[in-house]
């Protein structure tokens, strides 16, 4: 192997080649592209809660300074836009369907969370567009709106094609052989936890610029989004009824997206038609506090768990109910992340006989809830870490011994759960043992002890997680109630001196693709990385593609890259044959180069590339000219990246502080492209996962106003609220893919809060405490303490 | 924002003739409210008058007192030598005020006259018997604050400076709020000989407020452990989304104990 193949190839950790113009500020964004002649939209949003319209008047913004177009709901409803679709729906118990109603583009006739746009303002500045947004005067006739999502089914009905509020009542798993191993668990383990809704913050706001072409009667939209030509697909087909070739989608540099720019927002779609209705480009920007109220939320659980145990502590059955918070509309995958991105994961690291899951997904006066990282995961890795760990408190039995004991074993996979998922691999007590051995487990009483003595109460806590990635196989999606394909597309393009262009259709939002997926390609073909170059998020540039979500980038896009380019080295291995009078049979490729076996005669890779531009003598009979693949993957089954994350707090019991003193992460993510990139994603879905945890917390009032709807209220976690991780790996390489990669973008945050809350209950279980809701904030921490030593003193 | 008028006068005098040209005229400091407010819209004052040309960036040892001018900046008043030779707890205070940026801008002037309920340098005004000179008189820290964003200035007044009393010993803990870092509980101690004067801000519905029981407790003996002997009431103290005035009683009593306990 070369020195340049080392250097860049799969397992290295090559710095991020795009990070130099994003840390010296030149990484161009939505908002930073203008067109001529544009002007700015601001749309006028609703600050009640729940509200009939009764008139909207616009006369005196159509008048003001700048502005050059005030359009309300009924102009939309005009030209027959639709609003935006949701992309899966599943079954209910009763056998009827998700309850699907309209989401209009501006509302008709009511209004559904404080953020609801009413009407949109176009003006040549984003001030006039704004000051005539406050002179148009809505008259409403206030309802009774419904925030408390536990007890939506008895609020004011929102939708009149949802009845009770109640998008969809879900089942699965064997519900009665579930009833049955409860009723002869010798032990049962309840438990009621809910899971935090949380805002998603991506440091970018949303941004849409929409441009109509009225020679070629086209759109251009440069948008926030994960998955342009998702966005395009939705718009085209769904929304505009025009042909996808008049709408061009693309998706510049990216600010963070952890799933709340997967979907298409109202706003975009108002900025495409509205482009067309005024003639003139038309720029939408959102500060950060339309981005609180109208960004898709995520989380918003409440789930009953009861976990049957027998003589042995070995798990007979799990039953849980789930009531989730879907908000005032529809999302994209809103319905999806609580159902089959949750239930399915229910089974988590154990082998579970019995598995019953039901969900109710409610319609309340709050804005739309959607993926977040992790989507659905973290919230059934909460409910399951969170019970194993009370189990074993329960029982008697060290946490770690309990999950082990209850581990489905290494030789027994692959392993069918009892709730649809089969895993493929996997490998359990390997990463338990090393991340207890990373954090020294075995002498943590010690250090309890010592925290003791400076008055402080010391916790440790296990979460053992897995998930399922990589979206996905599209039968098993189209199965279960998706509406979209789960493949990922691959262009790979061999320049003439043997340069590369890949076109992928996953888009990078943070995630480093422009390495990970160059050192795929320069790993495979033997050639210096800088020689390839990632192209990505932009429809009229990418093959079709699905986008980036879900941790499937490398699992199913860098597997599309890597068939492509076993394309190019098929082609390649014949031109080489021919140049080299040899059979195709006798070529192998190393290195770089394409060797006739047991000879010297060899050429180069840039050589075949050339002879594939410049076809002088080259078999123009029986093979075209040119050197270009595309590839599309669709994988047979999802990838399961699993591990153990161990947290380590201190608790200061004179003001609920908890300081989160150590942190070990053992993933098994497969085989690894770029262990930094990988390291980064750990840290920074560790973070978000403490920020769960500890600080973050969307919380609207009973009217239905959200509190915490700027960072004076609403607490983002910063460097100084987290530890050093300690981050180790074991390998299972994934049997799903060519390259044995899993995803990692999620597992932090999908790992992180359970083991967080478990240390926080564990250090104060000397006091007798038992449980603690996210987020563990220092006034809930010091009350629990109040609480219990009130409990002992009676 | 909506527009407005921007003036950049050169003395208090001319700002003082400036703000009664405009009508509903602001004072700008630094700005680390008011800019905010008026980006929001929740502020649309006819104009607004920079004081930052003024002259009133000072920091100067008068003896008894240290005297600082209005529009210093929190940086120059945690960074200044002389301020840490003085009153060290008062440079501790400015900083851990904000962020960097904050303190890169923000004035004591700014902090003092806005009256924040939640901020750090109104405690120190109280506890270190400070004396507030406005362009025509001077006011007593005591008779100063006069309830939430409320001061005993009027419209035509300007603080220029403000003169803090040099204590024995002084200290400032705050414990922050997890989301903003606004003081969510701010105690200032300063013992002046034999008497101690407690400040407590971020936690009173009227604003920053000194603790008499607190007071009388240290005078007689200015110890951590007697301020465990104190029963704090939470009448009167906010109770909001981050912390419930039980909560916040608590924390009074434990940043006053940490104040005396780490003194010096």
């Amino acid at each position: 192997m070369n020195e340049v193949t080392k250097i860049d190839g799969i397992g290295s950790s090559v710095r991020r080649t795009e990070d130099k113009k994003f840390l010296t500020g030149k990484g161009k964004y939505t908002d930073d592209i203008n067109r001529p002649g544009q002007v700015q939209a601001y749309f006028l949003r609703s600050d009640v809660a729940h509200a009939k319209i009764k008139k909207i008047d616009i006369k005196n913004a159509q008048s003001a300074p700048g502005v050059v177009g005030v359009f309300t709901g009924d102009d939309i409803a005009a030209d027959k836009v639709g609003g935006p679709i949701c992309g899966w729906v599943v079954p209910c118990r009763d056998g009827s369907a998700t309850k699907e109603p309209p989401h209009p583009l501006l509302a008709q006739g009511k209004v559904r969370f404080v953020g609801d746009a009413i009407a949109v303002v176009l003006a040549e500045t984003a001030e006039q567009a704004k000051s005539g947004a406050e002179l148009i005067d809505v008259d409403y006739e206030e309802l009774s709106p419904v925030v408390d999502f536990e007890n939506a089914g008895d609020g004011a009905q929102i939708h009149d094609e949802v009845p009770n509020n109640c998008y969809f009542d879900w089942e699965l798993g064997d519900e009665k052989a579930t009833a049955d191993a409860l009723s002869g668990a010798k032990k049962i383990v309840k438990l009621r936890v809910r899971n935090n809704r949380l805002v998603p913050n991506a440091m970018e706001p949303r941004c849409a610029l929409a441009e109509f072409d009225n020679l070629d009667d086209s759109y251009t939209l440069h948008t926030t989004s994960q998955n342009p030509h998702l966005t395009r697909l939705v718009l085209a087909a769904f929304m505009f009824a025009i042909p996808e070739s008049k709408l061009r989608v693309i998706a510049p540099d990216v600010g963070g997206g952890f799933g709340s720019k997967i979907y298409v927002y109202i706003e975009e779609a108002v900025c495409v038609w509205a482009s067309k209705k005024v003639g003139r480009p038309v720029k939408w920007t959102a500060d950060r506090t339309q981005a609180f109220l109208t960004d898709c939320h995520g989380r918003d659980h409440v789930n009953d768990v009861q976990l049957g145990l027998d003589e042995n502590n070995k798990i007979v059955g799990l039953r849980v109910d789930t009531v989730c918070n879907l908000g005032a509309y529809l999302s994209a995958f809103s319905v999806v992340v609580p159902t089959y991105l949750h239930g399915t994961l229910l089974s988590g690291q154990y082998d579970i006989p019995a598995i019953y899951t039901n969900v109710k997904g409610m319609a309340t006066n709050t804005v739309n809830v959607d993926a977040y990282r992790g989507a659905g995961r973290p919230e059934a890795t909460y409910l399951l870490e969170r019970t194993m760990e009370t189990a074993a408190r329960e029982v008697g039995m060290d946490p770690a011994e309990f999950r082990r004991i209850n581990f489905i074993p290494k030789d027994a996979f692959p392993y069918q759960t009892q709730v649809a998922l089969q895993y493929d691999i996997g490998d359990y007590e390997p990463h338990l043992d090393k991340a207890m051995e990373m954090i020294d487990y075995f002498n943590f009483e010690k250090r309890r002890a010592e925290a003791a003595k400076r008055g402080m109460y010391r916790g440790i806590g296990i979460s053992s997680y897995i998930e399922a990635c990589g979206l996905a196989p599209s039968a098993v999606v189209g199965a279960l109630g998706g509406r979209v394909g789960q493949w990922e597309s691959a262009s790979v393009r061999v320049n003439p001196t043997g340069t590369i262009s890949v076109f992928t259709g996953s888009h990078s939002h943070g995630q480093g693709h422009a390495t990970t997926f160059a050192q795929i390609v320069a790993d495979k073909l033997g050639i210096p990385m800088e020689n390839v170059e990632v192209v990505h998020g932009d429809t009229d540039k990418t093959p079709f593609g699905m986008g980036s979500y879900g941790s499937r980038s490398l699992a199913s896009g860098g597997s599309a890259i890597s068939k492509a380019v076993d394309k190019i080295i098929n082609k390649s291995k014949k031109i080489a044959a021919h140049l080299l009078e040899a059979s195709e049979d006798d070529i192998d490729f190393k290195d770089g180069k394409f060797v006739v076996g047991g000879t010297d005669k060899e050429k180069a890779f840039g050589e075949i590339a050339l002879a594939a531009y410049v076809p002088h003598n080259y078999p123009l009979e029986t093979l075209e000219p040119g050197l270009e693949e595309n590839a599309f993957y669709d994988p047979t089954n999802f990838v399961y990246p699993s591990g153990t994350h161990i947290a380590e707090v201190e608790v200061d019991p004179a003001t609920g502080v908890v300081q989160v003193v150590d942190w070990a992460a053992c993933d098994d993510f497969g085989n690894l492209v770029n262990p930094m990139i990988v390291e980064g994603q750990v840290h920074g879905g560790i973070a978000q996962g403490i920020g769960q945890a500890l600080l973050e917390d969307a919380h609207y009032d009973e009217n239905g106003q959200l509190l915490t709807a700027s960072y004076m209220d609403y607490c983002m976690p910063r460097a100084d609220d987290l530890p050093s991780f300690k981050v180790g790996y074991t390998t299972t390489p994934s049997t799903v893919n060519d390259l044995g990669v899993k995803g990692c973008g999620e597992a932090g945050a999908i790992a992180s809060p359970p083991a967080l809350i478990n240390a926080v209950i564990d250090a104060l279980s000397p006091l007798g405490v038992t449980d603690m809701s996210m987020p563990a904030t220092p006034q809930k921490v010091w009350k629990a303490i109040q609480d219990s030593q009130s409990v002992a003193a009676e | 924002m909506y527009s407005t008028k921007y003036v950049k006068p050169n003395s208090t005098t001319e700002a003082l003739e400036a703000i009664k040209s405009l009508g509903e005229g602001k004072f700008l400091a630094g700005g680390m409210t008011l800019i905010p407010t008026l980006k929001q819209r929740l502020a649309s004052p006819d104009g607004l008058v920079d004081i930052s040309g003024c002259k009133l960036d000072s920091i100067a040892d008068e003896g008894e007192t240290l005297k600082i001018g209005a529009m210093t900046r929190h940086v120059s008043v945690a960074e200044s030598a002389v301020v840490k030779k003085a009153i060290p707890a008062l440079a501790k205070l400015a900083d851990g005020i904000g962020d960097r940026q904050v303190r890169n801008r923000g004035t004591i002037g700014g902090s003092v006259a806005n009256n924040d309920p939640s901020a750090c340098y109104p405690s120190a005004v109280l506890a270190l018997k400070a004396t507030i000179h406005a362009n025509n008189r001077s006011i007593a820290a005591d008779d100063f604050f006069t309830g939430m964003f409320e001061t005993a200035l009027e419209d035509d007044e300007i603080i220029e400076s403000i003169s803090f009393s040099k204590p024995t010993k002084a200290n400032y803990v705050k414990f922050p709020n997890p989301a903003s870092r606004y003081a969510m509980v701010g105690v200032f101690v300063a013992q002046f000989g034999d008497e101690v004067r407690v400040a407590v801000t971020g936690a009173g519905e009227g604003g920053v407020f000194r603790h008499q029981e607190m007071e009388s407790v240290l005078s007689s003996n200015f110890s951590a452990d007697s301020v465990s002997s104190v029963n704090i009431d939470s009448d009167g103290l906010i109770s909001d989304l981050h912390a419930s005035a039980e909560y916040r009683a608590n924390l009074i009593k434990e940043m006053t104990k940490r104040a005396v306990g780490q003194i010096h």
